[in-house]
């Protein structure tokens, strides 16, 4: 049964004849209108950067990872502690952008031939590091410098929600794409209750490694070591769909693929549908 | 002498092109630097300096004292400098050169210069030749003949030469002009007390020496900012930028930084902004359009975290992981050498880490390691690959050996793994493994 019917209403003064809108275009003006008012603008030319796979970029607003916005990285399961596979999946957004970045840390234990694998030449890239309580000024300081490709700040310990409300809005001022690294503090414990509070990003990502296939598919016993397989969560997207996916590590140049074994089946994918919040 | 003739002469000889114009530009510097001694220095050229000390030698506790400090401080310098005090220019130049008397008492230079060749008179060489020629080898030779005769024959040159160096006639230096430094003061009604208030003050100031420096084409290095507080007492805070900068803007944002650490006591009275080193700048890049300058956003960094906390990575050639990345200053341009290709680690741990593991010799990868009181189980391992010791560095890594493997665990983690040693000789290394990276 069509949920809204032309229908005749009779009343004292005369026949009056409505005809509802269709459907479709009504929604499509409430998108609109959600949208202004969560100061999106997605519709407004904001650019996105693609991942190369398509189940993926489907999911994202805009058919990519919106430039000129927050995002929250973080590892989990084994790789919490370090954020390893996080530091690789933000070298590789980096390189795939024009710029230089200015990566903030506490410590520097981040080693720059493994960001230079993944695609983000060094000497593109500006360490700053800081104590524990600069880092978010530091990062609000880069967002607000026109020109840079992208900022990244390693982050122990929890933000509140009026911090990320700011460098969300100087990443949009500018179109300088933020990236947030999230590792536990020293002394927390475990660490995932930690990093889960509320935020204003516009994405929430969580990357887990997973064991990788054999080098040589067609001959299993050959040692050594292929690509990388991780587990992408997207556990909060703005104006989009949540979702898992099982990818490859960033290659050379950045980019992503789908799992080979898993690129010739049908396009199921793990899901896990939430509500956008 | 031709350079031939002197090289064969000398075997070994060292030859090196002349300069003049760095030379003069040399002597010019160090007739600067001399100005902390008087302010009255000027170059004496091809190879001295004159100071007139007249009045300053007290501050050094006489003249000897001063002549002492004046030639240690050159020979720190590497400079070979001998140095002499007399009342005349030219009796100076000429004991600094011929004499061994070092200070020549006030009113006898004619007897002290009287024994001196001619050529310190600082005749034309060849007036020299012709004078020894002739017979002049010492100047009291020369100053016994009657001006007239002299006058005839060489002109008017060795006489005014040697009146100057005696005294009869004046010869005044030409000091080199001041470098004063760009600089504003403005004075207040009311001492001024709020941040706020400073801040106004600052960009008040910051104006007229702004259009200063565009004026000249200069951009500062280095700027100081001087409070004069009600009590007396003088309060200061200074900045530096990574490249000569005159946007009134930009130097505001950074002196703002450094205005709340200044305690204005019962106020401030006047405020002074002085740009002690500026670099020469033609043209400034604006801030607001620009792409590709960062080094507004390194200053702002640099000076509120400390100039060797901003900095860029560039690859050093060695193939041991914790040497092959050294900190270069963040606006050094693109590196030439090229970088490591291959797999390396996210992160790497400085010093690595202990860790126990299980694995065939010599050259399997290990089949588990225990790491933090978590067991992992290789599931696939890359390697060996073998570095050696850099035995250049240091003489303990002679014999040393690591065998580096890849390992990824149960989970699907990636570990960057070391053995130490080769397992075959113990020389190489006592078997111990540890972890180095985590990709």
């Amino acid at each position: 049964m069509p949920l809204i019917q032309p229908h005749l209403s009779v009343t004292a003064a005369g026949i009056v004849g409505i005809s509802a809108p269709k459907p479709r275009v009504a929604l499509s003006d409430l998108r609109d209108t959600v949208a202004r008012l969560e100061r999106h603008r997605v519709s407004a030319g904001r650019k996105a950067l693609p991942f190369g796979i398509p189940d993926l970029d489907a999911a994202l607003p805009g058919g990519g990872l919106a430039m000129g916005a927050l995002h929250e990285v973080a590892g989990t399961g084994a790789d919490i502690q370090h954020g390893a596979a996080a530091a690789m999946f933000a070298a590789g957004i980096f390189a795939r952008i024009e710029g230089k970045v200015l990566w903030v840390l506490e410590q520097h234990d981040l080693f720059a031939p493994g960001l230079a694998a993944a695609g983000l030449h060094p000497d593109r890239v500006i360490y700053a590091q800081a104590d524990r309580y600069d880092v978010l000024m530091v990062m609000e300081d880069g967002l607000r410098h026109r020109g840079l490709a992208g900022v990244a700040a390693e982050l122990s310990g929890r933000i509140s929600l009026t911090a990320s409300r700011r460098l969300q809005l100087a990443a949009e001022a500018t179109g300088v794409t933020a990236l947030l690294l999230r590792r536990p503090g020293p002394s927390s414990r475990g660490g995932e209750a930690e990093i889960a509070g509320a935020n204003a990003a516009m994405t929430r990502w969580r990357i887990a490694a997973q064991p990788s296939a054999a080098p040589i598919p067609e001959v299993p016993d050959v040692p050594g070591l292929g690509r990388a397989n991780w587990r992408l969560d997207l556990l909060r997207n703005r104006g989009g769909q949540t979702g898992s996916w099982m990818v490859e590590a960033c290659d050379a140049s950045g980019c992503l693929d789908m799992v080979a074994s898993l690129a010739n089946r049908p396009p199921t994918k793990i899901q896990r549908r939430h509500a956008a919040a | 002498m031709a350079v031939a003739h002197a090289m064969a002469m000398i075997p070994g000889l060292h030859v090196l092109p002349a300069d003049p114009a760095g030379d003069a530009g040399a002597l010019e510097r160090l007739a600067r630097w001399c100005q902390r001694i008087t302010p009255l220095a000027a170059p004496d050229a091809p190879d001295g300096l004159w100071l007139d000390v007249a009045g300053c030698a007290h501050l050094w506790g006489g003249e000897p004292p001063l002549l002492d400090h004046l030639l240690a401080r050159f020979a720190q310098d590497g400079i070979a400098a001998r140095a002499a005090i007399a009342d005349t220019p030219g009796a100076a130049h000429a004991a600094a050169r011929h004499g061994s008397d070092r200070i020549v008492p006030p009113g006898t230079q004619a007897d002290a210069i009287a024994l001196f060749p001619v050529a310190a008179l600082r005749l034309p060489v060849d007036m020299v030749a012709t004078l020894r020629r002739l017979g002049f080898e010492q100047i009291d030779a020369l100053a016994r003949i009657p001006r007239a005769l002299l006058a005839r024959r060489f002109g008017p040159i060795p006489g005014r030469r040697l009146d100057q160096a005696i005294g009869r006639i004046p010869e005044p230096l030409q000091p080199l002009a001041h470098e004063t430094p760009l600089q504003h003061r403005i004075a207040f009604l009311e001492p001024l007390l709020t941040a706020d208030a400073l801040a106004i003050a600052t960009a008040c100031l910051l104006d007229p020496v702004c259009a200063a420096m565009e004026r000249a084409h200069l951009g500062a290095r280095r700027v100081d900012l001087l409070f004069e507080r009600v009590d007396g007492a003088i309060l200061a805070t200074r900045i530096g930028t990574a490249r000569g900068n005159r946007d009134p803007r930009h130097l505001a944002r950074l002196l703002d930084a450094h205005l709340e650490t200044v305690d204005p006591g019962l106020g401030i009275d006047a405020m002074s902004l002085i740009v002690p080193l500026a670099d020469e700048l033609l043209w400034q890049q604006d801030d607001a359009g620009s792409s590709v300058d960062v080094s507004a956003l390194v200053d702002r960094l640099a000076n509120r975290l400390g100039a060797d906390r901003v900095y860029r990575a560039t690859p050093v050639e060695s193939d041991v992981p914790e040497r092959a990345v050294r900190r270069i200053p963040a606006l050094t341009g693109a590196s030439a050498t090229t970088w490591f290709n291959g797999d390396a680690p996210t992160r790497l741990f400085t010093p690595p880490r202990p860790i126990e593991a299980l694995a065939g010799l010599p050259d399997h990868a290990p089949a588990a390691f225990t790491w933090r009181h978590r067991r992992h189980h290789i599931r696939r391992a890359d390697g060996p690959e073998r570095i050696y010791g850099e035995w250049w560095r240091r003489d303990a890594e002679m014999t040393a050996i690591r065998d580096y493997y890849r390992v990824e665990d149960q989970d699907g983690s990636r570990f960057l793994l070391f053995r130490q040693g080769d397992g075959v000789d113990h020389r190489t290394g006592g078997l111990s493994w540890f972890l180095q990276g985590i990709f």
